[in-house]
C-alpha cells in the first residue's frame, strides 16, 4: 500500500476500477445508440429502458425456470432484440420520413410504458442477483484487490465492443451497413434489402443495450429506474463523442467512466455532475465533438 | 440538418401565414372567459396548478413551436424559479458561493428579509433568465437530435446540484412558503385573490408570448426553423436569435415555476427531475406544438388526467407513455392543431 498525491493507492485504483466498470456500460450504451442513429436516424430514448429490460430478463429468467447467469448472458439479449424488432416493426418504421425529433419523442413514450409496467410488477426497490459461482472472489494484485466479476465485465464489454468495430468497419456486412446509412435508395437499388437490414440493426442495438443489463445486474440491483439515470449520462457521453464513429463511443465511454472515477477520488461532490461539465466545455471548444464531424 | 422540416412545418402551417385571425381573439376572449367562471365550478387550486403548468407549456412551445428547438430539459427553469422564489419568499438571505478552497466553499452572503411575493417571483424569472443565458449558450452550438441531448443533460447537472445544494432542502424541498402580501395591500392567503393574480400573470405571460411570436423577432424565429442557411445568407445572425428565443423561454418557464412555488407553497425535486421535462414536452404535444393555445389546452388536458386519476397511482406513467407514442404516430397536430384544420383557422 502507497499513497499518490496523498490518496491511498487502493482507493485511487478502487475507484479507477469503477470507473472502469461504468465507462463499460457508457461504451455499450453509445455504441447501441451510435449504430442505432447511423442507420434509423432515430435517437433511442428507450435504450437505458432496454437495458433495464435485459438486467430484468436475467432476474426473471433465473426466479421462473431457474435458468442461470451464462444462459441469461445469451439469451436475454435475443429476447430483448427481438421486442425492439416488434417496435421498430409496429412503431418507428413510420417516423423515418419525419423529424428526427419525433423519433426521440416516441421512443422517450416508450420508455416511460416499459419503466412504469416494470414499477408496477416489481416495486421500485431493487431486486438482488448474484455473482455466478465461477467469478466469485477476486485477486489480490499487490496494489488493489480485483474482484473477478468486474474484471469479466470490463474484459467482456472490450471484447464486444471491438467486435462490434471490427464488425462494422472491416467486413462485408459492415460495409453494406455502412453504404446503407450513407444513401439507402442507392443501396436499396442494388439488391440489398436495406428495411431488413434497418429492423435488424435497431435489434441489435437493442440486444446490445440488454447484454449490458444483464452483466449490470450482479452489480448494480436490478430495479425499474436502473435505465432512465444512466442514459442522460449516456446521451452526454454520446455529445461529447459525436455519434459519427463507432472508435469514439468508444473511447469516449470508457475514457469518461474513468474521469468520473477519478473524480470521486478528488473531488467526490462533482463526482455526478463531471462528465456533464465536460460535456458543456465540449461544446464551448469544440461543437462537433470529440470525434464527430461537422454537420 | 440544413433542410426544410416537413412535419414540423405542417404541423405549424396554420401560424406560418403573417397577421392575426379573428379566431384567435374569439378563441382568447372564450378562454379568459372560461377561466374566470371556472372557480365556481372546479377546485380552484387545480385550475392555479394547471394555469403555471400551461405558461411552463407555452413558454416551451415558444422555443419548439416557433424556433424548432427541442428543449428536452425545460424543468431546470421551472425548478430552479421555483426553488429561488420559495427562498426568497420564505428565507430571504442569498448565499452565492465564489471560490472553492479546499475543503469547503467561500460564500458571499446577502442578508435580507423574508422578500413579498412579487420580488420572490421576479427573483425567480430572472434566475430562470440567467440560467437560460447560460445553458442556451452552450446548446445552441449543436442542432436538433444533439440540441435535445444537451438540454436534457444541462438539466440533470443542475438536478444534482439542488440535490446537493444546502438551500434548496435536499429530499424534503422548501415547504410552507408563505404567499404573503402582494403589493403590500393583497393577501395572497385569500385564495379569490390568489387565483385572480395567478390567472393576471398568465394572462401577461401568454400574452407577451404572442406579442412575440408575431413580432418582427417571431418571424425571424420562424424563418429559421424553416431553413437556417437561407436565413444566415440573408445576413441575420441566427445563433443570436436561437440564443434570444432560448432566454425568453427559460425566463417564462421561471416565472411559471416561481408562480407555482408561491399558489402550491412548496419548491421540491419533482419540479427540477427529468419527467417534468417530459411532461411539459407531452402538454405541448397532445395540444398542438406551434399553435398559441395548443399548450393551454395540453395542460389542462394532462393536469386534469393526473388529478382524476390520480386512483390508478403509478400508472399515469403507463398512460402518458402510450400518449405519446398515440400522438406521435397519429395525432401530431394536437388537439388545438386538428381542431384548427377542421374549423380551417389559426389557434
Amino acid at each position: 500500500m502507497f499513497e499518490i498525491f496523498g490518496i491511498p493507492s487502493t482507493a485511487l485504483f478502487g475507484q479507477l476500477l469503477i470507473g472502469l466498470i461504468n465507462g463499460s456500460f457508457y461504451a455499450l450504451l453509445s455504441l447501441g445508440l451510435a449504430v442505432i442513429f447511423g442507420m434509423l436516424n432515430i435517437i433511442n430514448f428507450a435504450h437505458g429502458a432496454q437495458y433495464m429490460m435485459g438486467a430484468f430478463a436475467a432476474f426473471l429468467l433465473l426466479d421462473v425456470i431457474g435458468a442461470n447467469y451464462w444462459v441469461a448472458l445469451v439469451v436475454a439479449p435475443i429476447l430483448v432484440g427481438i421486442t425492439g424488432i416488434i417496435i421498430e416493426r409496429a412503431f418507428l418504421q413510420w417516423l423515418y420520413k419525419l423529424d428526427h425529433l419525433y423519433g426521440l419523442l416516441l421512443t422517450f413514450g416508450l420508455a416511460l410504458i416499459i419503466e412504469g409496467i416494470a414499477r408496477n410488477e416489481y416495486g421500485s426497490a431493487g431486486l438482488p442477483y448474484g455473482v455466478p459461482d465461477a467469478l466469485q472472489g477476486g485477486q489480490n494484485l499487490g496494489f488493489m484487490f480485483l474482484p473477478n466479476y468486474r474484471a469479466w465485465v470490463v474484459g467482456v464489454s472490450l471484447v464486444v465492443c471491438f467486435g462490434t468495430w471490427f464488425v462494422i468497419e472491416r467486413t462485408k456486412l459492415g460495409s453494406y451497413l455502412r453504404a446503407a446509412t450513407e444513401n439507402p435508395t442507392l443501396v436499396r437499388a442494388f439488391g440489398i434489402n436495406v428495411p431488413r437490414m434497418i429492423t435488424l440493426t435497431y435489434g441489435f442495438g437493442v440486444g446490445l443495450a440488454a447484454l449490458a443489463g444483464v452483466m449490470a445486474a450482479p452489480i448494480y440491483n436490478v430495479s425499474p429506474q436502473m435505465g432512465s439515470e444512466l442514459i442522460i449520462v449516456v446521451f452526454a457521453v454520446v455529445v461529447i463523442g459525436g455519434m459519427g464513429s463507432i472508435m469514439g463511443a468508444i473511447v469516449t465511454g470508457f475514457g469518461l467512466g474513468v474521469i468520473e472515477g477519478l473524480t470521486k477520488v478528488f473531488f467526490p461532490e462533482a463526482s455526478n455532475t463531471v462528465i456533464f461539465v465536460i460535456m458543456a466545455i465540449v461544446l464551448l471548444v469544440r461543437p462537433a465533438g470529440l470525434f464527430g464531424r461537422r454537420a | 440538418m440544413e433542410r426544410v422540416d416537413p412535419a414540423l412545418a405542417a404541423v405549424s402551417a396554420p401560424t406560418a401565414q403573417r397577421g392575426r385571425g379573428t379566431g384567435e381573439i374569439v378563441a382568447f376572449i372564450i378562454m379568459v372567459a372560461a377561466l374566470l367562471i371556472a372557480p365556481f365550478y372546479v377546485y380552484p387550486m387545480f385550475v392555479m396548478q394547471a394555469l403555471c403548468f400551461a405558461l411552463f407549456a407555452c413558454a416551451f412551445n415558444l422555443l419548439i413551436g416557433y424556433g424548432g428547438l427541442l428543449s428536452f430539459g425545460h424543468a431546470l427553469y421551472f425548478g430552479w424559479a421555483s426553488y429561488v422564489a420559495a427562498h426568497l419568499a420564505k428565507v430571504g438571505t442569498i448565499s452565492i458561493p465564489i471560490w472553492y478552497g479546499s475543503p469547503t466553499w467561500h460564500w458571499l452572503t446577502i442578508p435580507l428579509p423574508p422578500l413579498p411575493p412579487e420580488i420572490a417571483i421576479l427573483g425567480g424569472t430572472l434566475a430562470a433568465a440567467v440560467l437560460g443565458l447560460i445553458a442556451g449558450s452552450v446548446a445552441i452550438r449543436r442542432q436538433g437530435i444533439y440540441f435535445a441531448m444537451i438540454t436534457l443533460a444541462l438539466a440533470q447537472m443542475m438536478y444534482f446540484f439542488a440535490l446537493q445544494a444546502k438551500f434548496t432542502g435536499g429530499e424534503d424541498g422548501i415547504q410552507g412558503v408563505p404567499r404573503g402580501m402582494l403589493f403590500g395591500f393583497i393577501d395572497l392567503k385569500d385564495q379569490s385573490h390568489m387565483y385572480l393574480t395567478a390567472l393576471g400573470i398568465f394572462l401577461a405571460g401568454f400574452l407577451l408570448i404572442y406579442r412575440i411570436i408575431y413580432s418582427p423577432f417571431g418571424e425571424v424565429l420562424k424563418a429559421i426553423r424553416e431553413n437556417e442557411p437561407r436565413a444566415i445568407s440573408l445576413g441575420y445572425k441566427t445563433d443570436r436569435y436561437k440564443l434570444m428565443a432560448f432566454v425568453l423561454s427559460a425566463a417564462l418557464a421561471g416565472l411559471a415555476g416561481s408562480m407555482k412555488a408561491i399558489i402550491l407553497q412548496i419548491a421540491s425535486l419533482t419540479d427540477v427531475n427529468w419527467p417534468m421535462s417530459g411532461e411539459v414536452v407531452l402538454m405541448a404535444l397532445v395540444g398542438g406544438l406551434g399553435t398559441v393555445f395548443g399548450p393551454v389546452a395540453g395542460a389542462f388536458i394532462l393536469v386534469a388526467m393526473q388529478n382524476y386519476l390520480a386512483q390508478v397511482g403509478q400508472w399515469v406513467t403507463v398512460i402518458q407513455g402510450v400518449i405519446f407514442v398515440l400522438c406521435v404516430l397519429l395525432f401530431r397536430r394536437g388537439v388545438v392543431g386538428e381542431l384548427a384544420n377542421i374549423l380551417r383557422i389559426k389557434l
